[in-house]
């Protein structure tokens, strides 16, 4: 017989955030006929995207111990960057605009490693910083895509397949197998596992705390450069808040803000619990503040069920 | 003879009263160890009852469950007559038990009074703080104890000593009938000493029963009426203080006349493997110089915070040296990190296996690799197999006793972290091991593993250097023995000749009385 409990604290192969999107997918089945269509599922995906692919360089940068308040503004600053560079063309607008993103991850990780001050304080500053840059760069104003190319590719198709949703989910893959696949991946664990013993190891804590920074600068700014292919457009207060919802994700995923645990897997999941709860209320119709309300309450939900499982798991191991 | 029969024979021993706390066959397990096997322990009302035993003997476990920290597997508390059974630290403490840390447990931004009555602020008017009140009782209570600070004093400002006289005057702000003093001349000086005395026996005369822990034989023979000794979490006997001596109280700790296996010991050296030239750091230690050659174990004997742990600490590049140098392989190097230092060929088994050598939340097989991923990956990217052959030859080798290699290593027993500690290491190849404190709260049996282990690698052409603060174990495995006190090397000794009392001197600071032999300094086979 299955021990739900076991069964729920993942300790078989199902994480129990899966449970949970498997859950709420046959919930709103029943509840829409046109849940479950290619077009919503789709639809899910693409609305999805922009925080998942933050979410990917999250799990990496938490998992290591760290957290980036500033991927929001970074986001904002490479959308207005991609748009508002246009004039140079399309190809130097967007390098220019995931440029900026992997420099502001390498400066957020070089402050963290070198000066030893907490992420959580110097990503802060950095998203204050960062958003003060967006409005300086653009006066304010939002930019307008003139060239075509630039937001046909944020709607444009693969066969039935979104162009982003692929996008997120090849980042996913390839962001998986870095984790569990590779010696940066391994390390990342451990630093954020015991950062004393991966020292003492003779782990570089630095060097691979400031990769992971650029790599969630990367995702960031990715984001932000797609999303604006989306929107053809870019507003200086793009990407407000989008700090929480990917903590969010991330945290629901299973991924421990103390370091040392996590899974891209996981973080999957966390997106589309959250992109599915938010379509699935849309498509009935609940009142756009009900549903903050309503995933406020989910989100301490399953943090407080998390946290009983293992409570449970570890009883009697105090200290 | 057993420990209820030995009780009695003690209680009917000696005429004083019947015991205000007994503790009766406690036990208590951690995943993988039996920290307290059916231990029992009690004391009378107004004495000194002193509670002895090894590091990892299962003092302190007993002393937290006694407080409610921990919750035992089986036993009884038994309080005045009534059975006890204590949830938290709370409830243990409205019971009148109290236990003074021996790390702090002071708010450091608050005033000495204040943290004296910490939770129970007198108050007035329902729900002011009476600060009139709240000061004189606290200088009432710091004029017992004679302390020569002000209620009012902030306690960050204070020193390492009067913060523990503002731990225990908390002590005394309700009537405690058991005080526990753990370790509590630890940073106290001498002249601090003599006050605390007076305390003990001050709350003595109240009636309260006291615990004290220590390691310090005249301490203990100069308050204590009982002592009872622990080893390996087992209960091993109590004596009246004035019938015994401290040979028979240390028998009972160690539990076995040293009998010392030189002949496994390694005999052939090579060249100079490490060599310290005038090693300091500012205000850590001074002057070290001593080597260590291949296939040698060098013992590093000394007591806590005599500067061993650091000195391994600059030789793995964790810290920068004032002045002075490293020589490996008879070549001075730079190590700026303990990255340079494994690359180099170092390897630093620490003395906190939990805080500085395992990723407890990771399995034993990523543990195991740590520190040798270049090994088992191609271009950045795991060789799964690989891996898994690298743990399984060390699981093997070292008959590591785990289910499977998926097993979180917290989970794992004392003696078998260490052991992945140190394949971690063997599998980086290294040509020099240090190992901290290796057998640290470690059972027996793993405990001569690790020894013979560790004497099988420098046979193997490993040079070794041993810091340890147990004289069995350095007695044990080293060829020779550095002693330190205080920041400086004060002996070197060949470790099959030197004498128990010699070394004792030696890391005590005291002038070691003549002997002859001292370790060659140089490459010359001694063996």
């Amino acid at each position: 017989m299955i021990n739900m409990k076991d069964f729920l604290k993942g300790s078989g192969f199902i994480q129990p955030i899966w449970v949970f999107v498997i859950v709420i997918t046959i919930f709103f089945s029943f509840m829409s006929e046109y849940f479950l269509s290619i077009g919503n599922l789709s639809n899910i995906l693409v609305q999805t995207s922009t925080i998942g692919l933050i979410a990917l360089g999250m799990t990496y940068v938490m998992i290591n111990g760290n957290i980036d308040l500033s991927v929001g503004a970074v986001l904002g600053l490479s959308a207005s960057l991609s748009v508002g560079l246009q004039d140079y063309g399309i190809t130097i607008a967007v390098i220019a605009a995931l440029a900026s993103g992997l420099v502001l991850g390498a400066i957020n990780g070089l402050v963290v490693w070198k000066t030893g001050v907490n992420a959580f304080i110097v990503t802060l500053g950095a998203m204050i910083g960062v958003r003060g840059l967006i409005f300086v760069y653009t006066e304010e104003q939002s930019f307008y895509a003139t060239n075509f190319a630039f937001s046909d590719f944020g709607t444009a198709s693969i066969g039935p397949f979104p162009v982003l949703a692929l996008i997120f989910l090849i980042c996913t893959l390839v962001m998986h197998l870095v984790l569990k696949k590779t010696g940066h991946g391994r390390n990342t664990f451990a630093v954020g596992g015991n950062p004393e013993a991966a020292l003492d190891a003779g782990i570089r804590i630095g060097r691979h705390m400031m990769i992971n920074f650029i790599i969630v600068g990367f995702f960031a700014a990715l984001a932000g450069v797609l999303l604006a292919t989306q929107m053809g457009a870019a507003t200086p207060n793009l990407g407000r808040d989008y700090e929480l919802w990917t903590i969010t994700a991330v945290v629901l995923g299973g991924t421990k803000l103390t370091g040392g645990y996590g899974s891209i897997t996981g973080t999957l999941g966390g997106v589309l619990a959250i992109g599915i709860l938010r379509n699935g209320m849309n498509l009935m119709q609940v009142p756009a503040f009900y549903v903050l309300v309503i995933l406020g309450v989910i989100l301490i939900s399953v943090l407080i069920i998390d946290q009983r499982l293992n409570v449970h798991a570890s009883k009697g191991v105090s200290i | 003879m057993s420990t209820a029969a030995m009780n009695r024979n003690t209680a009917h021993g000696a005429s004083s009263s019947s015991p205000v706390l007994s503790l009766i066959d406690i036990t208590k397990k951690f995943p993988g160890v039996v920290a307290l096997n059916k231990v029992s322990f009690d004391v009378r009302a107004g004495e000194v009852h002193a509670l002895l035993g090894e590091n990892g003997a299962g003092k302190s476990t007993l002393m937290k469950v006694l407080a409610g920290k921990h919750q035992p597997n089986g036993g009884k508390i038994i309080l005045a007559g009534e059975e006890k059974s204590f949830e938290n630290p709370k409830q243990a403490k409205k019971s009148g038990i109290v236990l003074i840390h021996q790390e702090q447990s002071l708010v450091p931004e608050m005033s000495v009074a204040e943290n004296i009555f910490l939770g129970s602020l007198p108050l007035k008017w329902g729900n002011r703080v009476d600060w009139k009140r709240l000061h004189a009782d606290s200088t009432e209570i710091l004029k017992r104890l004679k302390c020569t600070f002000s209620s009012r004093d902030m306690v960050s400002n204070l020193s390492i000593a009067k913060k523990q006289m503002v731990e225990i005057a908390r002590a005394l702000v309700f009537t405690p009938r058991i005080v526990v003093f753990d370790e509590p001349t630890a940073s106290l000086t001498d002249h601090e000493k003599p006050v605390l005395y007076d305390i003990i026996r001050n709350l003595q005369e109240q009636g309260v029963g006291i615990v004290y822990i220590s390691h310090r034989m005249d301490e203990i023979f100069h308050l204590s009426q009982r002592i009872s000794v622990l080893r390996d979490g087992e209960y091993n006997g109590t004596l009246n203080t004035a019938d015994t001596s401290e040979d028979e109280v240390t028998k009972l700790m160690i539990g076995r006349t040293l009998e010392l296996d030189h002949a496994s010991k390694p005999k052939e050296f090579g060249e100079n493997m490490l060599e310290l030239r005038g090693l300091s750091v500012d205000g850590v230690f001074e002057d070290v110089s001593f080597n260590v050659r291949k296939g040698e174990i060098v013992g590093m004997y000394g007591l806590v915070g005599a500067g061993r742990s650091e000195v391994a600490e600059t030789i793995f590049g964790l810290r920068k040296p004032s002045s002075g140098e490293i020589l490996l392989n008879g070549q001075v190097e730079r190590l700026h990190s303990s990255h340079d230092a494994v690359a180099e060929g170092i390897a630093l088994v620490p003395e906190d296996r939990k805080d500085q050598g395992l990723i407890l939340g990771m399995n034993c097989r990523d543990n195991m690799t740590l520190a040798g991923l270049e090994s088992v990956s191609r271009r950045g990217f795991m060789k799964t197999a690989a891996e898994k052959r690298v743990y399984d030859k060390y699981q093997q080798a070292m008959k590591i006793k785990t289910p499977s290699w998926r097993q979180k290593v917290g989970n794992l027993s004392g003696g078998n972290q260490q052991k992945i500690v140190i394949g971690k290491w063997l599998h980086t190849h290294p040509k020099l091991l240090i190992l901290d404190e290796p057998t640290r709260g470690i059972d027996v049996g793993s405990k001569a593993e690790i020894h013979a282990l560790i004497k099988e690698l420098a046979r193997s052409g490993y040079a070794v250097l041993v810091i340890s603060s147990e004289m069995p174990e350095v007695l044990g495995v080293s060829n020779r023995i550095i002693a330190m006190y205080d920041g400086r090397v004060t002996a070197e000794f060949d470790g099959d000749a030197v004498s128990e009392d010699k070394l004792v001197q030696a890391i005590t600071g005291q002038p070691v009385t003549a002997q002859s032999n001292t370790g060659s300094t140089s490459g010359h086979p001694a063996g």
